[in-house]
Formats: structure tokens, sequence, C-alpha cells
């Protein structure tokens, strides 16, 4: 069972490797994005120059976060709609139950927010007694499966199509029905969703952007189902986190033009909807109340730290698709609400050290996230930097520790370095198997359980024997 | 260091620590490359290793040590040539990365750093070029590190070279740009992950009919030969540099 710990990646990601359904599931989801997003970047003139828009709105807005909030917060209000302001995740689940107890409210519908898995606010419904239904196709999945999303785009990526089909049949009591074709399964979750749509007492979305000027929020989704939730409740409460913000509708159309293409490859999504405040008074239809709650979660010391950078994230998930250890183990190894390279920083920042100090180490610093990040976040270097500080803390292994310090300790003495060269080419000449091209060793560890020891071919160091040749030279 | 203007530029070969002690003869290969491309090639006797494997873990202040180290042994030389893009990548964009809070020893790193080339970046720079000699392989696929295409960004100097020297046997195979999951001390610390990285990259280079691997990363080499081993596929594991070394230089590339 894979634990949702993040100290437990190591043996979750073995886990993973073994799944076999969840590697077919997996290798299905890479080839897609992949080739998406590549023919979208493909079909626009200079991408780069498109990055480069997006990442100077993003930065404008970092830079003036508290008077870009107050703004947004004052645009907002004179729309109709109320900011709350939550420090912590306990803070954005309290205002919500709140807003939902106040109203007398028993169904909650919701759009995809990470924010809300952040400070797991279904749980929290959940346990006040409130019935919450995801009502994003892959949220809807994983909710009936009782899991955590394993991708922040794609929630139920782990899943074939056949699980989804048993999932239903076991939760839907509809009878016998044919649910081979991908078709029928939307069908049967839209007839589900449908109900709920029209029952519902509060609806939930997240939001990819707050935009200051104007008091908006919007939210990209490519099913619809996130404007039904906006809309069809008597309430509509936004759970979105700081770094949301932009200045103006310019730029907000900016970080659009290289979401969707990282994302899904898409040049925009199927739907792309601002609201600004609730049901005016001459209107028909919209919700009666709008709630902001806007998470803070230690992002504006995050703001003020070398990790900065990170808040440039646009939750666009190409970091995902494109990393090989993501690829081979999926999001659920995390152990972490964000997975990928992405969570991999994000995770021990939101949730300390302690908890997430091991995933900055699950990266070989390919430099591939880095290489397809649309907001230009230097992943490897802030995944070297936090390694830096689990280093500091002692939070990494003794043994490793050892070696390293005594491996940099020989390093700066070359003396003692080159002898070191000479015992390991020598000690290895006495472990050579027969055939001369592998080591016998008597112990068993991260080198050699599923590799051989390829042996050296010299017995000694190039150093030593280039000397020698110096030396005969005339 | 003062080179008289009659001599030819003066290389220092860091060999690194992999090549000095697993496999000497990518050293001699390399000394060999820069002398038929018209260089003097010193092996400075007082390098040790670039610092990757601190640096990689988080231990900062050791990298800094051990880069003060090398670029005190290295500076003194018109170029220093690595066969290794991700030793070349560590010298020549991590080094002055390590020293942000000391301009004294950033100027030192940097001016290091921009004589600092990756082999193939170095050889092509020179406008060296090779057409296939007696121990050319065949069917052979080029493995590109991630630093290679990435950091020193020298991996389409090495695709140019190899092609010339093996023409319709250099086999192009998927998804080059994905890590072989080497990684250092990666490797070792998610041993079942890199092997299944590595695995895959078999997978691929072996369902391109190739049977020979050549990278200019002996890590990426000996972690892909490792795995070759164990799983008893046919490869065979060659560096950049004795693949180069086996060709026929296309002119003695004396220098002016």
């Amino acid at each position: 069972m894979i634990q949702r710990d993040a100290r437990q990646f190591i043996p979750n990601s073995e886990q993973a490797l073994q799944d076999t359904t969840l590697q077919t599931a997996l290798a299905r989801a890479k080839s897609g994005f992949l080739g998406k997003r590549r023919k979208a970047i493909a079909l626009v003139d200079d991408f780069e120059f498109l990055k480069q828009q997006a990442q100077a709105a993003k930065q404008r807005a970092l830079d003036n976060i508290p008077a870009l909030l107050d703004q947004f917060e004052h645009n907002l209000n004179a729309a109709g709609g109320q900011l709350h302001r939550a420090a912590t995740p306990d803070d954005l689940n309290r205002i919500v139950l709140d807003i939902c107890q106040r109203r007398q409210a028993k169904i909650i519908t919701k759009g995809k927010s990470m924010v809300s898995e952040e400070t797991h606010l279904n749980t929290a419904l959940e346990q006040a007694g409130l019935d919450v239904v995801e009502t994003d196709l892959g949220e809807y999945i994983i909710q009936l499966a009782k899991e955590p999303p394993s991708h922040i785009i794609a929630p139920a990526v782990h899943k074939t199509r056949q699980a989804v089909a048993e999932l239903f049949r076991h939760h839907h009591a509809l009878g016998e029905r044919d649910l081979n074709e991908i078709s029928n399964l939307v069908e049967e979750a839209r007839q589900m969703l449908r109900q709920r749509f029209l029952a519902a007492d509060v609806g939930i979305t997240g939001a990819n952007l707050l935009v200051a000027s104007t008091g908006s929020i919007a939210i990209v989704t490519n099913e619809g189902n996130g404007d039904l939730t906006a809309t069809l409740p008597p309430v509509h409460i936004v759970t979105a986190s700081l770094e949301k913000l932009v200045e103006n509708l310019e730029d907000a159309g900016a970080i659009l033009e290289v979401l969707g293409r990282s994302a899904t490859g898409q040049a925009m999504s199927a739907y792309t909807t601002f609201f600004t405040g609730p049901k005016r008074p001459s209107e028909l239809d919209g919700p009666e109340e709008m709630h902001v709650i806007v998470l803070d979660n230690g992002r504006s010391d995050i703001l003020q730290s070398e990790f900065a950078a990170m808040l440039r994230c646009i939750r666009c998930g190409a970091c995902l698709n494109h990393c090989p250890v993501y690829s081979n183990v999926g999001g659920h190894a995390y152990g972490s609400v964000y997975p990928g390279p992405m969570g991999s920083v994000l995770t021990p920042l939101l949730e300390g050290l302690n908890q997430g100090h091991v995933l900055p180490n699950a990266s070989t610093f390919c430099g591939r996230c880095a290489e397809v990040c649309p907001m230009g976040i230097p992943l490897p270097d802030l995944l070297r930097k936090l390694r830096e500080q689990e280093h500091r803390q002692q939070l990494d292994s003794t043994g490793w520790r050892m070696v390293l310090r005594f491996y940099s300790w020989l390093a700066t003495r070359p003396r003692w370095f080159h002898l070191a060269m000479r015992a390991i080419t020598f000690t290895q000449r006495l472990l050579r198997d027969a055939s001369g091209t592998r080591l016998r060793v008597p112990f068993s560890n991260g080198w050699n359980r599923q590799r051989e020891l390829p042996a050296a071919p010299d017995a000694t160091p190039f150093l030593q024997q280039w000397q020698k040749q110096q030396e005969r030279k005339p | 260091m003062t080179t008289e203007p009659a001599q030819p530029p003066l290389v220092a070969l860091f060999v690194t620590c992999l090549v000095n002690s697993q496999r000497p003869a990518v050293g001699f290969a390399t000394v060999k490359l820069l002398e038929q491309a018209g260089f003097r090639v010193e092996v400075p006797p007082d390098q040790t290793c670039c610092g990757q494997p601190p640096y990689n873990n988080g231990l900062t202040d050791e990298a800094r040590r051990i880069a003060k180290l090398q670029i005190q042994v290295l500076e003194p030389y018109d170029w220093i040539v690595v066969p290794s893009g991700s030793c070349a990548g560590m010298i020549s964009v991590h080094y002055p990365h390590l020293f942000e809070n000391d301009a004294h020893w950033q100027e030192r790193a940097r001016r290091v750093a921009s004589k600092t080339r990756e082999l193939a970046a170095f050889l092509a720079q020179q406008g060296v070029r090779f057409a296939p000699g007696p121990d050319t392989p065949t069917a052979t696929a080029h493995h590109t590190s991630c630093s290679c295409r990435r950091e020193t960004r020298s991996h389409t100097q090495a695709d140019g070279l190899l092609q010339d020297c093996l023409q319709d046997q250099l086999k192009p195979f998927a998804e080059p740009e994905v890590c072989c999951g080497f990684g250092g001390t990666f490797s070792a610390k998610f041993d079942a992950l890199s092997a299944r990285m590595g695995s895959q990259k078999l997978d691929s280079i072996e369902a391109a009919g190739a049977r020979t691997v050549v990278s200019a990363d002996l890590g990426c080499l000996l972690h892909l030969q490792g795995l070759a081993l164990r799983q008893q596929r046919d490869l065979q594991f060659r560096h950049l540099a004795e693949v180069l070394a086996d060709a026929e230089p296309q002119r003695e590339n004396k220098r002016p």
C-alpha cells in the first residue's frame, strides 16, 4: 500500500515501479501530454516571447502582493463579493465551514482546486456532516476511490479506463450497462453529477487567476463543471492562494497564453471564465453570495526567501509530465499534495523540511523540468538549495554525510586523493571476476543491487600512468 | 604561466575522477585528440574532483573548498578540456554560482569557467573533423548526457563529430532527450528508479538496432554498462573520446 507520507518516497516508488496497471496508465498519459504540448508550441511563432511576457506579468504581481491583494479586495467588494484572508489551512477550512453552516448547506459541489487539497477541505467538510461532491471527472473518480489526486491537472491519470468502469459499477446503483467506451463512462458521470449540480447549496471552485484591477477570478477548465459549480448554487466560494494574483486583465492574458499550451497542449482550454462578484440585482441567474478565500500558508515567507521563484508556478503540470522520475512512479509515490518537480520544491516549503526532505533528492538534476517550465522556475537549483538545507539541519543520512565529508576531505588534499584513487584501482584488481569485466563484491547496496559493478581495466589510475609516461620521455 | 608566441596554446586536461580511476584509456584518447588538433597538453597533477558529489548532496561548503583547489590548479592554462559534460558543466556553469558572496573568488571562477570546454565542444570549436577508422564501431547509439544537453549544450557538436565518423552506423533512437537515470549519487540512493530509467534507455537503444553505446559522460556509461551486464544485454560501451581517437582525423589540424 502506497503511504501518504513524503518521507516514504523510496518504498513508495519501488512499489509503484512494480504496479503494472499504474505503469500502463502512466505510459499512456505521458505520451499524450508530451505530444500535445509539443504540437501546441510548434504552432506559435515565438513561444519564448510568450513565456517572457507571462513571467514578467507574474513577477510584477509577486513584487507587489500586499497592495494587489488590497486592490483585489476593494474591487471584489465593489462587485458585491467578499474577501477572506486565510493564514493557515485550518483558517481556510473554518471560513468555508462557517459560510456553509450559516447558509444551512447540506450539499456542496466542488470544482477542481489544489488549494483545497492542500488544506484537506473535503475531510473537514465531511467531518462536519456535509455532503461534498467533486464535479471534475478526474476528481469525481478519485473521490469515489477515496484517493488523493496523482497529478495537479489530471487527478485520476493513474487510473485505467477499466478501473474507472469497475469503480462506477460499484458506486452507482444503475444495474447492468455497457461501460466499455470512455464516452459511456463520461455519460454516466454526467448523469450522476447533474442531479448534484441542481441540488447543491454551495459551490466551491479554485481559481487560476485573481485579477486585482477588476476583482475578478478566472478558472480554466475543459469540462465546464467549474462554471456549473460557480453559477448554479446560491453561494460560490473560491479557494485560491496568494500567488494567483495578477495586476490586470492583460497580465492575466499573458499567463493564459502559456498555461493551456504547457498543460494540455491547448491554445486555450474549452472554458476560460472570469467571475466578477455574485448575481447583480438586475440579473436572473448566478449565486447570491461570492466569497474568495486567499490562502497564505507560508507563502508570504517563501516570497521573502531564496525560494521566491517557486511562487511563479501556475500549476500547468509540464514539469510533472516531462520528469523521468514522476513519469515512472506517478504522483502518489510522493506522498504529498503536490507531486513531481514542483511538488518536490513546494512540499518541504509548505509542510516543513522534516516532512519533505527526501523529495528534493528524488531528481537526477536532468534539468528537463526547468527546460519546459513556462514560468522559468529554476527547479533543479531550488531542489539543490533544499538539499543544502537538509544537510545543514542534519536530516540527510549519517552514512552518506560521513562518506561525502570524507570524500571532500580527500578532494582538497591531492596527495591523499590520488593515494585513495590508487587504492581503489588496486582493490578493483583483486575483486575482478574471471571475465575481468565486473567486480565480485561481498556486499549488496544501492550501486549493485540492480546492476553489476563494471571493473576498471587498469591497475593504476590515469594520472600515475601519465606521470610515468612523461618521466620516460627524453 | 606565459606562452611564447611561437608555441601552440597549452591545454589542461581535467581528467575527472571517474576517467582517472575507472577508464584511464579515455584520458589517453583525449590527450591524443588534443595533440592531433595541434595543442600542447598538460595534466595538472594536483587536480582532484570537480566537487559534484558534495555539491549535489547539499554539502556546499565542501564543494566550495574543492572548487577553490581546482580553480588554483587550472587557472594558469589557456584552455581546460574535460572529457565529461557533467564535470565541465560543474566548472563552467556552477563554479561562478558557488562564489556569489565572494567577488574575488567569483572572478577567478568566472575566468576558469570561460576557458573550460567539454571535449566535443572544444574539438568542434577547433574545426576538427573525422572520418571512419579501422576500429570505428558499427551500429552505434549516441547517448547524450543531460549535462551535455542542458548545461554545456554541446550535444549537437558531439552529434556532428560522431555523424562524420560513424556515418550511417550512427543509429537514432527514441526519446534521446530523456535522462538515463544515472544522476551521480541518485543511482545509489534511488537505485530501483535509476535502474528502471536506465533499462528504458537500453530498451530504446536496442530497439534502434544499436550494439555499441557511445557517450561523452563516463558516469552514464558505467551505470548503463552495469545494467547491461546484469541483464545480459549484448552491448558495448565506449566513451566519445575513445571512438573519436580511433577515427581518422580528416586533416592534420595543425594550428597556424
